[in-house]
């Protein structure tokens, strides 16, 4: 029925414009009215300043290398929550969502005393850019997990299991065959994880020290601006966060694109 | 085949039960507010002890029957919220700036510090707080320049706290002699031990209780307040010292401006003032500051925001807090800035 | 042999980043006895604060579980112009620092805000009351379920769905009984991860609650409260209390999954 087919597209990217448009387009159309309240040239002037910079190469840098570090470690833990077995795996999988169930400040409450100056461990990275990458790795832990487990499950092992059994190492069936495949799912929680790690303010305010030039992240920033009445330049740094960020989704989103193009050759 | 059917209708049930439960949730939720209610906005560490003395005015004639809506949070938020409609009859917080940011938004009259004692409800002092037994005998302030000394005080731009701390610091050094570019100094001195700058004073206490640090700069009600709740915590009143000025004021746009001066016409008074002393706060009520006298000590050179060197909340917004332009972003920049040693 | 190399790997990490902080909260929760505990649960102010934010997540979640399903079928089986687009701005609500999203919502419905004067015209309370906190709370966890059906949708193809549609089943059908049991695993995860952000927002809805006691209290601005009251087991008692809510979410809907026969 071509015509009800065709009214269900319709209907579905219409809701989807109309929900995006009022829940995420009106309030970022907001913030970057507000930020140029001042003019364009004050926006620039106010992004673009020393303490801001620094503020936003530490961000964009803390988030490339968690991202990073979140590909690799969270494509493990994937794959071992479903294709390993041991005592336990249920607990752990069942734990994994709770960074983001527990609100922020627990994290770095709890991070600063296991790995702050009275740790337990003899550890302490207290203040340093270390904190700052520990307290993201907590906050963006379940992202590549999540994002990469579902396709895990839907992955029938024949395809490997022939490839094993014609002799392919493992390492040479997981990049020809797993990889390939799971690699949409990777590319989806590194681009949530970096974004996430690019806005994350709760988590860092106990454990990064907050100095300005040195341990200072972009919400940081933003915040202390706003809390000081400069409302148009903490909306342009924020713009700028957005921007950057929206840019390097988009640029995720086209290497997925190409990285999956010989499923519609 | 699928057993469609089944799980329809047993993720049916489960819909079913999640929107009645939503419903009996929002239903309970809704607030039914019955006589005179007030709303009083404040910052959050008098919580406690104003939860104490709502409590003790609903027992007198003026209170009874009135319920007193609270909500508690970071000063500055709390002023930016009731400048965006956040219902409020009165306010209580950390800084005269704050009510400024009031008056400016046309919420607070422009005369709310010429009512009783100044428009102030409590004072307190900025003090050091040590580690136990003061191992590196900090007393003064030339002490916390000192070669080694790392400070913690939060940062300028999001707490009132830190507000204070970086006027006594500068007032500090103006009583002393200095001139106000020495004095100015100073501050940019102190600044370069600095190793943490959180973002709310509370914030900057946990971090020094977890280790880091061997001063923080703090309000004494904060400390108190820590020793209150179980924190061995020990602090330093230093000779020159800032008399924080904890303001109170009506909101003239409240339906029950009448009602809200009552209260804190009561806060103002013994009861309430003997409730503050025991929580922490210097009472303004001079009978009541004669019976807590043991407790909080006075100090030779201690000086107010009016102070000449000072002249007052907007002058000190002007120079010092301004965003871009103050004295503290420039110091922010010499200290951790590309230009900086 | 590598297999063991990786369950090294994976735990090891998992402890450092995850376990030991979990641990921390679970073992500081008591750190003044279960009767403390207990009593700072019940206290009025925190059960009201947890029905908040049970009522703010029974909202949120539905909606953006719609919302993700729908825009994740728009996005991979139909190739509009545009897709990328709509593919990153869904992504876009994390990258805004709470603080921003509370500071947003201020300029759309405060006092000076774009809607705020008429919303206040008409006596509706859009900010300081539930509708604020729940758009709030829409728009942080709003990425999640649509982002984990893309590439499970991606990655199983449509030619079961084609088939479908030759042999003259029509779209609702479909959906149904081809589309959703395939995508189940990542809706569930979706839907998870979407309810543990709603139970743990803080940032945003604390800038835009107003922080009413016994009103417009989330049990996240509960936790905020007893931290600045130095009241540590209490602010991870109620953090436990949300961890809880999300791994019986987590167990409760992978056992609501409709049966699928293979």
């Amino acid at each position: 029925m071509p015509s009800s087919e065709g009214a269900v597209k319709a209907l579905s990217l219409g809701f989807t414009t109309a929900y995006l448009s009022l829940i995420v387009v009106l309030p970022i159309a907001a913030l970057v009215w507000a930020s140029r309240a001042n003019g364009v040239s004050s926006f620039w002037s106010v992004a673009t300043a020393p303490e801001a910079l620094a503020a936003l190469k530490l961000s964009l840098g803390a988030a490339a290398v968690v991202a990073g570090l979140n590909a690799v470690l969270g494509t493990i833990t994937a794959w071992v929550l479903v294709r390993d077995e041991f005592r336990g795996k249920q607990l752990v999988n069942a734990v994994i969502d709770l960074p983001f169930a527990l609100p922020t400040i627990v994290a770095g409450l709890t991070l600063m005393a296991l790995y702050g100056p009275s740790s337990p461990v003899g550890i302490d990275i207290a203040f340093t850019r270390t904190a700052i990458v520990a307290a993201l790795l907590f906050v963006t832990l379940p992202f590549v997990v999540r994002t990469v487990q579902p396709v895990l499950l839907e992955l029938s092992p024949e395809a490997e299991e022939a490839a094993r059994s014609l002799g392919a190492g493992e390492l040479r069936v997981f990049r020809s065959i797993v990889l390939p495949n799971i690699l949409p799912g990777i590319l989806s929680g590194v681009a949530l994880a970096f974004a996430r790690a690019v806005g994350e303010i709760g988590a860092l305010v106990l454990i990064s020290g907050n100095l300005p030039f040195r341990t200072e992240v972009a919400s940081v920033f933003v915040f202390t601006h706003i809390e000081s009445g400069d409302q148009a330049g903490a909306a342009a740094v924020a713009v700028v966060m957005l921007a950057i960020s929206f840019a390097v989704l988009l640029v995720i989103g086209g290497v997925r694109f190409l990285a999956t193009r010989h499923e519609r050759a | 085949m699928f057993s469609i059917s089944i799980d329809k209708h047993r993720n049916r049930i489960v819909l079913a039960a999640a929107v009645a439960a939503a419903l009996a949730l929002a239903a309970g939720a809704a607030a039914h507010p019955t006589g005179t209610t007030l709303s009083l906005v404040g910052y959050s560490t008098p919580k406690a002890v104003m939860g104490k003395i709502v409590q003790a005015w609903q027992q007198t004639p003026a209170g009874t029957g009135v319920s007193v809506n609270q909500s508690y949070g970071a000063s500055t938020d709390q002023a930016r919220a009731v400048a965006q409609g956040l219902k409020a009859d009165l306010v209580f917080l950390s800084t005269g700036d704050d009510v400024n940011l009031l008056v400016d938004a046309g919420l607070v009259n422009q005369n709310w510090d010429e009512q009783a004692y100044d428009g102030i409800a409590a004072d307190t002092v900025v003090v050091f707080a040590v580690r136990p037994g003061n191992p590196k005998h900090i007393k003064s302030w030339a002490d916390l320049v000192r070669p080694g000394i790392q400070v913690i005080t939060p940062n300028p731009f999001s707490s009132g706290s830190a507000k204070w701390n970086i006027l006594a610091a500068y007032g500090a050094e103006r009583r002393l002699g200095k001139t106000d570019k020495q004095a100015t100094q100073y501050v940019e001195q102190l600044f370069r031990h600095v190793v943490s700058q959180d973002l709310s004073g509370r914030n900057a206490t946990n971090t020094f209780l977890a280790g880091k640090g061997d001063v923080l700069i703090t309000y004494e009600s904060e400390a108190l307040n820590s020793r209150m709740n179980g924190q061995d915590i020990q602090y330093v009143i230093p000779r020159q010292t800032m008399l924080i000025q904890l303001p109170i004021a009506v909101l003239k746009s409240s339906p029950n401006v009448d009602k809200a001066n009552r209260f804190i016409q009561y806060v103002k008074s013994d009861p309430a003032q003997d409730l503050l002393a025991q929580y922490g706060f210097r009472p303004v009520d001079p009978r009541t500051a004669k019976k807590y006298a043991d407790k909080y000590p006075t100090r030779p050179g201690m000086f107010k925001v009016g102070d000449k060197y000072i002249g007052g909340w907007r002058a000190a917004d002007k120079v010092w807090f301004q965003p871009t332009t103050g004295r503290m972003a420039k110091i922010e920049q010499a200290v951790g800035g590309p230009t900086a040693g | 042999m590598h297999r063991y190399v990786l369950r090294f790997t994976a735990l090891g990490y998992l402890l450092v980043v995850l376990l030991a902080p979990l641990s921390m909260v679970f073992w500081r929760a008591f750190d003044d006895g279960a009767g403390h505990l207990w009593r700072s649960l019940s206290d009025p102010n925190t059960v009201h604060a947890l029905k908040i934010t049970l009522l703010i997540t029974a909202i949120a979640v539905p909606l953006n579980t719609l919302f993700g399903v729908i825009c994740a079928l728009a996005i991979v089986r139909q190739r509009f112009p545009g897709a990328g687009i709509v593919n990153a701005l869904v992504d876009l609500p994390l990258a805004l620092s709470p603080v921003v999203v509370g500071l947003s919502l201020f300029l759309l419905f405060g006092r000076t805000g774009w809607f705020g004067p008429w919303f206040d015209d008409h006596g509706i309370q859009i900010l300081f009351a539930l509708p604020s906190m729940v758009i709030a709370t829409i728009f942080v966890s709003l990425p999640f379920v649509a982002r984990e059906v893309v590439p499970t949708l991606r990655e199983i193809g449509d030619e079961q769905e084609q088939a479908a549609h030759t042999l003259g089943a029509g779209p609702w059908a479909t959906f149904w009984r081809i589309t959703l049991p395939s995508i189940r695993w990542a809706v569930i995860y979706g839907v998870v991860l979407t309810t543990a952000r709603c139970l743990g927002e803080y940032g945003a809805v604390a800038v835009v609650s107003g922080h009413i006691e016994g009103q417009t209290e989330t049990a996240t601005l509960r936790v905020q409260d007893a931290y600045e009251n130095f009241d540590l087991p209490g602010a991870y008692g109620i953090s436990l209390v949300l961890a809880v809510l999300s791994v019986a979410v987590l167990v409760g809907i992978t056992l609501l999954k409709p049966k699928e026969a293979r």
